[in-house]
């Protein structure tokens, strides 16, 4: 079609050289960790071989190198995605194994966390796998176990205890009883209103879809509505919300009040009703009209073809929006732990409060993994739809 | 003139066009004609340089077209293609100034230009200059498309498809307007198409290609009479050529001296519609008249079936 | 259409007749204190925190957008096509990234204050505006680019004169949306000190004062939705004279 292709002249991956300098670059004018005396002053930079015993740092060297010289060199898509692994790996064990060394024995308010060389290089051999995983276009099945291996891998690693002495894992030991209740917590709040917005949000998509006379004026609505800030819809329902639980005392024996979870419900409710509506509409128009010319032609009644034709044949479409939601969601949440809603939230904004930085990321790794997940999982389900679909 | 040299394009090891050799004579319309895949276009666009041979020259008026850079050369040719490409964002008026524009014609110099040319394809300047492209008919953008292609006056119009998107009424008149811009303007037209009967009628001369290979490069009755190859021959339809041969004289070309009897025919008629006109009425002979009445002379059955057959 | 932009002037009149003298207000907010506390926020100028919290949105955006369009311009060009699947999967995988969580990443990395804020609007804005150019750059009509090439514009002619005009309406959704999401996480950026109307909620939040949350959400709703509403109107102008069927 267009000009001609280029036969492929570089020997050089331009990608991988971009990340190998960069890495490189990182590790040598960066530090790898921070030792804190505790938990308030200033990290002293420490590099890898000195923070690392030897034998640990030469060895994550090595396979940093491979990586390197993988990104650099190497064109095939899974030997790039193997060195950015080993990479990966070698670069967790040392940064673990850098905090075993570098904490005292039984010394507890001493903390070592990740340098910005560490979080450099990470991010570069993640984009490294990410163009590998990218360029090997793996399928919906295929993405979900690999999501599941990482996530048990994951566990399983920090579970064994080398990453114990590493800030992030201290903050958790002195917080890992409300950290498994505000993960529950954080999951239940997005689950939940994403549930109750698809159960109001379907029959409503539905309508907007049958009466186009609503469908501008609802949509519009719930277009305003989406763009309020967050923190300032969840303050906007405060009022209301507390009115009602002081005018209606049942109300606030149910739970309603002016604080906590419940106006963070209602405003994850209302900012999901959009896509899933819009979707909702969507996903019914583009149902082709001989799908539902010929339904009708076989004698099906219309309620029979909006449930065994239309809504079918709209499906990936709608849950393309729950996907929308549940990810907006799970990212909107945290703001819910201002109006004392609880979640993963609670830990960010006490990190930021308090200026602990270990604290801040105890709550945001998890967000970021939980959307991700949600986001992969949802994608592949969709996918797989639409190849049911074809 | 355009020489092609040798001409060949090859896409990672698939020869796309393979050493076509071809002499294009000023003001005449070429028609290149091939199945999807012939490299047709391909062949096309080492023309003007969109794509850029593999090996082999394309010589215009005796120029190496390398000589230049590719968009410099593409201004001074001309360049329509199916689905014609307009601008969504520009009105009429600018899309087809934009290659005068590229020159650096003065703003006076191009609306002249523009106004010339959309009274050409008969659009009213006052009600199409300023329209958006969208609010034009499939026909009148297609127009809009060659009169771009012509703005600057360039020698060579090559076209790539220009009425495949055209239903049969439009595409009818879009043919006949470039037949009229041939005689107006004396551009050297290069076509591709895949439509046998629209090579036939538009082109001087023919070229089917097939797999990248030039088959047979003539005039269109030796392709019917003389097909150097049985895809050729294929291609041009074995089971109507008499049909076809006798579509590509004209009556007023083949009238016998004489005023003769029976239906009248007029000269611009093709040979093909008066055989039908003579079988329809039952006749067998008509007579052959000018567009204003005037007699030409007279044909008969005989002497148009003699047309019809390989001499 | 007539009563949709009547609504518009009055929303875009309240906010202004607000923010100019919100102590005129004051009737109206005073049943939700209790105690005798202030019912118009008291510990700072309205005006000047909502000029504040504006500057540092358009300030991100400005500059997300010419580094977004930039990139998304490089990576649909020939030259720069090996980054395009890598570029496409971030936007998607950074999309996941809550905004909030860029926010506190940043935090550690630069310190309280204006920066934090400024960066993590930046570099959430990116992604949507990035997306949209590379979608709009990509899904010019091929016919049109042929023709483009076939008259004879030069690779930086095409550019300027047909690609970004007509990847324009989508790459202005794009900024729209960062916009958007950029007032919301600025509220937030008041968690970490930067100067903007999340001060107020998060003031009244603190001190139990429903009035000043409630003024603070409103003027921020207000602001996005005014912002949100004058882009589309903007960009719908634009349409009008680009419409690609």
């Amino acid at each position: 079609m267009t000009e001609a292709t280029l036969p492929r002249t570089a020997r050089f991956d331009r990608l991988g050289t971009l990340l190998g300098v960069t890495g490189v670059a990182a590790l040598a004018g960066l530090s790898f960790v921070l030792v804190k005396a505790n938990r308030i002053v200033p990290g002293i930079p420490r590099s890898l071989l000195e923070a690392a015993p030897p034998l640990a740092g030469w060895a994550c060297l090595a396979c940093l190198a491979l990586a390197a010289t993988a990104a650099l060199f190497v064109f095939n898509a899974r030997l790039r995605l193997g060195a950015a692994l080993l990479g990966i790996g070698a670069l967790l064990l040392a940064l673990g194994a850098a905090g075993d060394a570098l904490t005292p024995l039984g010394n507890r308010v001493v903390r070592i966390s990740a340098g910005p060389a560490f979080w450099v290089v990470l991010v570069c051999l993640g984009l490294m796998a990410t163009d590998a995983i990218t360029r090997m276009r793996p399928g919906p099945a295929r993405r979900v176990l690999w999501l599941a291996g990482f996530i048990a891998v994951a566990v399983l690693a920090l579970k064994s205890g080398r990453f114990d002495h590493l800030s992030v894992m201290r903050e958790y030991a002195v917080n890992a009883e409300r950290f498994s209740r505000e993960l529950l917590r954080h999951v239940l709040l997005a689950a939940g209103s994403l549930g109750a917005a698809a159960l109001a949000g379907l029959p409503l998509g539905i309508a907007c879809y049958r009466v186009p006379r609503i469908r501008e004026a609802i949509l519009g609505a719930l277009n305003v509505i989406q763009t309020i800030p967050a923190i300032a819809l969840f303050g906007i329902l405060m009022a209301p919300l507390g009115a009602l639980a002081a005018a209606v005392p049942l109300a606030g024996r149910l739970g309603i009040r002016g604080i906590g979870a419940a106006p963070a419900v209602v405003a994850l409710f209302l900012y999901s009703l959009l896509p899933i509506v819009a979707n909702t509409v969507q996903g019914l128009r583009r149902v082709s009209r001989q799908a539902v010319e010929a339904a009708r032609g076989m004698g099906m009644t219309p309620g029979q073809v909006l449930l065994r034709v239309e809504m079918p044949l709209a499906l990936p479409v709608i849950v393309t929006g729950v996907r929308v939601v549940l990810v907006q969601n799970i990212g909107m949440v945290t703001v819910a732990a201002l109006i004392g809603g609880g979640g993963l939230g609670t830990f960010v904004f006490q990190g930021i409060g308090q200026t602990a930085i270990d604290l801040v990321l105890l709550g945001a790794i998890p967000i970021v993994a939980l959307a991700f997940s949600a986001a992969v999982v949802l994608d592949a389900l969709v996918e797989v739809m639409d190849r049911v679909k074809q | 003139m355009i020489t092609v040299e040798n001409l060949s394009k090859v896409y990672d090891g698939t020869t796309v066009v393979d050493a076509v050799s071809m002499v294009i004579e000023k003001n005449t319309t070429t028609v290149i004609v091939g199945t999807s895949g012939s490299g047709k276009s391909t062949l096309l666009r080492m023309i003007n340089r969109l794509v850029e041979p593999t090996g082999g020259r394309v010589l215009i008026e005796g120029r190496d077209t390398r000589e230049e850079p590719a968009h410099l050369l593409r201004r001074r040719i001309g360049y329509a293609i199916q689905g014609h490409g307009l601008f969504p964002h520009r009105t009429v008026a600018e899309n087809i100034g934009t290659v005068p524009q590229l020159l650096g014609w003065s703003a006076a110099r191009i609306q002249a230009r523009v106004e010339e040319l959309l009274q050409v394809f008969q659009l009213d300047p006052k009600a199409y200059a300023d329209a958006m492209p969208h609010e034009l008919s499939g026909g009148q953008q297609q127009r809009v498309g060659v009169a771009r292609a012509l703005a600057a006056e360039p020698a060579v119009l090559l076209m790539d498809e220009p009425f495949g998107a055209l239903d049969p009424i439009i595409r009818a008149k879009a043919q006949e307007d470039l037949l009229e811009i041939r005689r107006r303007f004396g551009t050297t037209i290069v076509l591709v198409t895949h439509d046998m009967d629209e090579a036939f009628h538009l082109g001087d001369r023919v070229a089917v290609m097939s797999g990248g290979r030039l088959l047979q490069y003539d005039r269109p009755a030796r392709l019917l009479t003389q097909p150097a190859d049985p895809f050729v021959a294929r291609m041009t339809g074995m089971g109507d050529r008499a049909m076809r041969l006798l579509s590509l004289t004209t009556a007023g070309e083949a009238a016998l001296p004489g005023r003769g009897s029976g239906p009248a025919v007029t000269a611009s008629a093709s040979l093909r519609e008066a055989l039908s006109e003579l079988v329809w009425q039952g006749a067998d002979s008509a007579q052959v008249v000018d567009a204003d009445g005037t007699a030409r002379g007279h044909l008969t059955l005989d002497a148009i079936l003699r047309h019809g057959r390989p001499s | 259409m007539r009563p949709a932009t009547l609504l518009r002037c009055a929303a875009l009149a309240l906010l202004v007749s607000f923010l100019l003298a919100p102590q005129r207000f004051a009737p109206l907010f005073a049943p939700l204190t209790q105690y005798g506390a202030p019912p118009i926020y008291d510990q700072g100028n309205l005006l000047s925190l909502a000029l504040a919290h504006l500057g540092t949105v358009c300030l991100a955006a400005a500059a997300s957008t010419l580094l977004a369009v930039t990139l998304g311009i490089l990576v649909t060009r020939e030259s720069g096509r090996e980054f395009l699947p890598l570029s496409r999967t971030l936007v998607n995988i950074g999309q996941t990234f809550p905004p909030v969580a860029v926010l506190a990443v940043t935090v550690p990395l630069v310190g309280f204050g204006e920066r934090p804020t400024l960066i993590a609007l930046f570099a959430y804005g990116l992604l949507p505006i990035f997306e949209n150019t590379i979608v709009g750059l990509q899904t010019c009509p091929p016919a049109v680019l042929e023709a483009a090439s076939g008259m004879g514009m030069s690779a930086r002619q095409r550019l300027f004169k047909v690609e970004l005009p007509l990847a324009m309406p989508l790459i202005l959704e794009g900024v729209r949306l960062s916009l958007v999401i950029n007032v919301g996480t600025a509220t937030i950026g008041s968690t970490v000190a930067a100067k903007g109307l999340g001060e107020v909620i998060i003031a009244g939040l603190l001190s139990n004062n429903t009035a000043f949350i409630l003024q603070g959400g409103l003027v921020t709703g207000l602001m996005a939705i005014l912002l949100y509403d004058g882009m589309a109107a903007f960009e719908r102008r634009l349409l009008r004279s680009v419409r690609i069927e």
